[in-house]
């Protein structure tokens, strides 16, 4: 599945480190919730990403170990290759991963002793309760955004009933993740979703 | 807490700690936060379970990955800004490596109707895993200040606004984040006094 061949100028990677920068600092409760920014940014308005490589991406980061914020990696990785290949795909790779790190990154060194030495001032307690909805909110509409892509075509079924099922059994079991994501690439291999 | 009070380790060295948070983070299929747990504060007692779940707290608050966060406090604490980057680096460099090869599979590969099926079923499984987190999560909204229904309308209201309507994230951030942190802070003013701990 080959994306969109791009042709990049030196604006559209600043405007892709920005866009990264930026979303950096928005990224309460994990670099999940940012997402589904990345899919309309990536996908919908600058179209340098296909969908599939979107979720691609995705799939492939949660199936690899480590912090899901490498999936941002891959986002860089597939637009790079799209633009320029492989010296793109490096340089997409270590551009997205530094710019959604770098500010978090600064900020988290600075007000770490802070908010630690405040934690129980009302406004840092009344942001960190406040924000949970909107975290949880955030997490269910990214799974809905991965699962569906925002195009809603009945051939999916099979897709959405695979995501569905992987849901509740996460949600109310333990089983290890790792099945889950084999089972979901057997049922994919074998062209039965 | 009725654990009996062994005396804290720490990490020995720097190369100490960047081996164990590439150790953790190499365990840490689907995200990272259980084994952190079990890793920083049942293995190594690094930290007691009360202090991890304080640093867990404060990296939530903080914007960025949280396990990113919580390795930068945490080397931070040991050796300053140095530590804070070489648990930084133990948690990125091996998993990047290991994503480097997948992605250069990928490429070789993606094109392949069998993988891209594979990888389409993976993907609808992976954002269950997704929405199963928020679901997980969504069972402490019961204990939420401003009430149960009403953390949940306002989880609901971010679940339309991105999932459905596309709202840009910083807009549904600034807005309905602002009205979470405002009526939570009106909220928490209005409650009796309570000691803290």
């Amino acid at each position: 599945m080959s994306g969109p061949a791009l042709v990049f100028s030196a604006a559209d990677w600043l405007a892709l480190a920005g866009h990264f920068l930026g979303l950096s600092l928005l990224a309460v409760g994990g670099a999940i919730s940012t997402a589904p920014d990345m899919h309309r940014y990536l996908v919908d308005e600058r179209r340098w990403l296909a969908d599939e490589q979107f979720s691609a991406s995705i799939a492939i980061a949660q199936a690899a170990p480590g912090p899901n914020v490498m999936f941002v990696a891959l986002l860089g990785w597939n637009v790079g290759l799209n633009a320029a290949g492989m010296p793109g795909a490096w340089a997409g790779l270590a551009l997205t991963l530094g710019c959604i790190l770098l500010p978090s990154t600064v900020l988290t060194c600075l007000a770490a002793q802070w908010g630690h030495r405040n934690r129980d001032l009302r406004a840092v307690r009344a942001f960190r309760q406040g924000l949970t909805p909107i975290v949880i909110g955030l997490l269910i509409a990214t799974g809905w955004i991965l699962a569906t892509g925002r195009r809603y075509d009945l051939a999916d079924v099979p897709l959405w009933a695979v995501t569905i099922a992987a849901t509740l059994i996460v949600w109310r079991t333990r089983v290890h993740l790792l099945w889950l994501l084999g089972a979901g690439a057997v049922l994919g291999g074998l062209g039965l979703v | 807490m009725t654990v009996p009070s062994a005396p804290l380790a720490s990490p020995r060295s720097l190369s100490d700690l960047f081996l164990s948070f590439t150790a953790l983070a190499l365990q840490g299929f689907g995200g990272v936060l259980a084994v952190a747990q079990r890793e920083l504060v049942e293995r190594k007692r690094w930290m007691t379970r009360e202090e991890f779940v304080e640093e867990w707290a404060v990296a939530q608050i903080m914007p960025g990955p949280n396990i990113v966060n919580l390795s930068l406090m945490i080397g931070s604490r040991y050796f300053g800004v140095r530590g804070a980057l070489v648990a930084l680096a133990g948690m990125l460099v091996a998993p990047l490596c290991v994503l480097l090869v997948l992605a250069m599979l990928y490429t070789q590969y993606g094109q392949h109707p069998q993988v891209a099926g594979a990888l389409r079923g993976m993907g609808a499984v992976a954002a269950g895993l997704v929405a199963a987190t928020g679901l997980k999560l969504a069972s402490t909204l019961r204990h939420h200040p401003l009430g149960q229904l009403g953390a949940c309308l306002i989880a609901a209201a971010t679940f339309v606004a991105i999932g459905l309507a596309g709202v840009p994230l910083v807009v549904t951030l600034l807005g309905l984040g602002g009205l979470g942190w405002g009526l939570t802070w009106h909220r928490l003013g209005q409650e009796p006094k309570v000691p803290p701990p």
